[in-house]
């Protein structure tokens, strides 16, 4: 049943996932990345980590991906268009793509991977909170760094004008 | 190599709360199909051209309606993925805080005390100004 | 004696002496389905008859008096007659972004309810994100806008997608923030556990506890739900409708069963977190079935909703941005910090 359901969402993934590449709408390239990453949500659930599903939607598809469709609307004269798929250098693209896809096989292939235990369905929130308070306090406070950082950078570039 | 996934995912439990999701889902998704369908069914369907225009107040639509926004709107995007990663943080510390005491008290003021320097920059910036 | 509970558990018990528990699940997602969206639409049938003769009455009107008593029947004779429109889509819209926006916009309603408890022992299942649940999956009202203004092909509808996303990203912050309040005290995002812990006198509502995190709440809500005073998005006479200028029949009405399902979600929202969910406000009260305690704490919340929109007049969409980033979510850190130390001292 589960791994019905794991196909299911991994064939949504990739799907989706290959769309957002191919497709000649930018918008709906958005879309498609919306879908992919509610598939990747479904994962999470999979794994019962359902706290890091909830966040993967509020966040991804709350906020990222219309953070992107903004920056669609946003730049002149891109709505409307068709995209390009292919640009002037097609033969040192394609080296670096199959070198990157050699490498990326051979890792896989030779990578003995850990298999992990079930899981226990357990609320992993409590366990969450618990751990950013207690083991990765410095993390956690570096985390809200990261974020002034980033707000300030964002103000800061957008507001050249 | 399917053997290792397999292994997996049928030790795990059946994933129960949240096939309701998934079921409602389809049923939400449904719901809404069948109900347009029925409509076609019984509604009218005599489209001409002037049907089909866009509405644009009577006029005849004088451009492609894809507008260039202001990149306020992108500005306040950003902002608000910032908060809502600083959200997402609060949420497992507001579960565990009254059993923490005094320490989550102060790293959670000093969490939210760069955060609120943060609002406090864009405010003073004019990121927040509409006009 | 009018409790519900028991009624779904023999049928829970019948479902699991026949059939093996894979299809207990699977039976009891499509019942539960099948009730939660019947249920559903009586409330939102009933919420639009009753907006209409509320509004009207507010303004010394009739509303719609011709359609059976008082005009109950009239929001039916409005649904038959939008199943019988013309679908007009614009030559130019995008046709299949254009057809799902309707559906991602009421399955995000829809599923909200999954994890809402109606009753004692009346919830469909009670997620132990259940809040942090609510919150993420109704964030694809979003994009539903969006993917209605975008395929309309229509500069109204752009304006009023755009708008309303901006609107509803600004208020989510303050929402998301007025309800760590809440959490802090009960320790939980079940919605069960949470409802269970404001048993008792009225003054264990957690309202009386989190007042600001109530009023914050509530505001960030109206505005979530794009509602009078916060509509700047379906601004009739600057946007002509927004959004769904180019949507009709049907279609159309997709759109407003979303929206009126999302104003008993946030009246639901409310009345879970502050207002002690099924709990009767005395102890001695308890012979009145939970079921309607919820239910009528939720109806009076929706009509409060209703009241705003015909006593206040619409914000200007600069003020509309100024007061969620200027004061509402500043309000929301301090009642974060006040809770944190007030937990802290007591």
């Amino acid at each position: 049943m589960e791994l019905g359901v794991f196909y299911i969402l991994a064939a949504v993934i990739v799907v989706s996932g290959l769309l957002v590449v191919t497709l000649k709408n930018i918008f709906h390239s958005a879309l498609m990345l919306i879908l992919c990453l509610f598939g990747v949500a479904g994962i999470y659930i999979l794994l019962h980590a359902d706290f890091l599903a909830a966040v993967q939607v509020l966040l991804y598809v709350g906020g990222v991906t219309i953070l992107m469709i903004f920056a669609i609307m946003v730049t002149h004269q891109l709505t409307g268009k068709k995209i390009k798929h292919y640009n002037e250098q097609p033969v040192p693209a394609g080296l670096i793509i199959l070198s990157l896809l050699i490498l990326l096989i051979v890792s896989i292939t030779r990578t003995a991977f850990e298999v992990a235990d079930k899981a226990e369905p357990m609320p992993t929130v409590a366990v969450i909170g618990r751990a950013l308070m207690t083991d990765y306090v410095l993390p956690f406070e570096v985390v809200s760094v990261v974020l002034l950082v980033a707000l300030i950078g964002a103000i800061v570039i957008a507001r050249r004008d | 190599m399917p053997d290792r996934f397999a292994g997996r995912l049928t030790a795990l439990e059946m994933f129960g709360n949240y096939a309701y999701t998934g079921i409602w889902l389809l049923i939400g998704v449904g719901f809404v199909l069948v109900t347009f369908w029925f409509a076609s069914l019984i509604r009218p369907q005599r489209p001409n051209p002037t049907k089909l225009e866009n509405y644009e107040c009577g006029e005849m639509p004088l451009s492609a309606s894809y507008l260039q926004f202001n990149v306020k709107y992108y500005i306040f995007a950003l902002i608000f993925v910032i908060f809502d990663v600083e959200v997402v943080f609060l949420f497992p510390w507001a579960v565990v805080y009254n059993s923490l005491g005094l320490f989550a008290l102060i790293e959670m003021l000093v969490f939210l005390l760069i955060l609120i320097f943060g609002l406090a920059y864009a405010w003073k910036k004019g990121a927040l100004q509409w006009v | 004696m009018l409790e519900l509970r028991p009624i779904f558990d023999a049928i829970g018990e019948f479902l699991n002496s026949i059939l093996p528990e894979f299809w207990v699940t699977i039976v009891s997602a499509f019942g539960t389905g099948a009730i939660i969206l019947g249920v559903a639409s009586v409330f939102v049938l009933f919420f639009v008859w009753w907006e209409r003769k509320v509004s009207a009455h507010m303004q010394q009107r009739y509303g719609p008096m011709r359609t059976g008593w008082h005009g109950w029947l009239q929001t039916i004779a409005d649904g038959v007659k939008l199943l019988q429109k013309e679908d007009l889509i614009p030559r130019d819209a995008d046709k299949l972004v254009y057809l799902f926006a309707p559906v991602v916009c009421f399955v995000a309603a829809f599923l909200a309810y999954v994890t809402i408890p109606f009753g004692e022992g009346l919830i469909v299942q009670d997620l132990n994100i259940g809040i942090l649940y609510i919150i993420a999956i109704t964030t694809f009202t979003v994009v539903s806008l969006l993917m209605a203004g975008w395929a309309s092909h229509n500069k109204w509808s752009l304006l009023g997608g755009m708008r309303s996303a901006a609107q509803i990203i600004s208020y989510e912050v303050p929402l998301s923030l007025s309800l760590i309040g809440v959490i802090m005290i009960a320790e939980t995002l079940s919605m069960v556990s949470i409802v269970v812990q404001q048993e008792g006198w009225f003054w264990n509502w957690y309202v009386f506890r989190q007042p600001l995190g109530f009023i914050v709440y509530y505001i960030a809500a109206t505005a979530e739900a794009n509602r009078t005073p916060f509509d700047i998005p379906e601004a009739e006479q600057e946007l002509v409708a927004g959004y769904n200028v180019e949507y009709s029949g049907m279609k159309w009405a997709m759109f407003f069963f979303a929206e009126y399902i999302n104003m008993l979600t946030i009246s639901a929202i409310a009345v879970t977190l502050f207002f002690g969910g099924w709990h009767a406000p005395a102890p001695f009260l308890d012979f009145i079935p939970s079921w309607i305690w919820f239910v009528g704490k939720c109806l009076l919340s929706v009509f409060v909703l209703m009241w705003f929109r015909w006593t206040y007049p619409r914000v200007r969409v600069d003020q509309l941005m100024a007061f969620a980033w200027k004061f509402m979510l500043p309000l929301a850190f301090v009642n974060i910090i006040l809770t944190g130390f007030g937990i802290y001292l007591f």
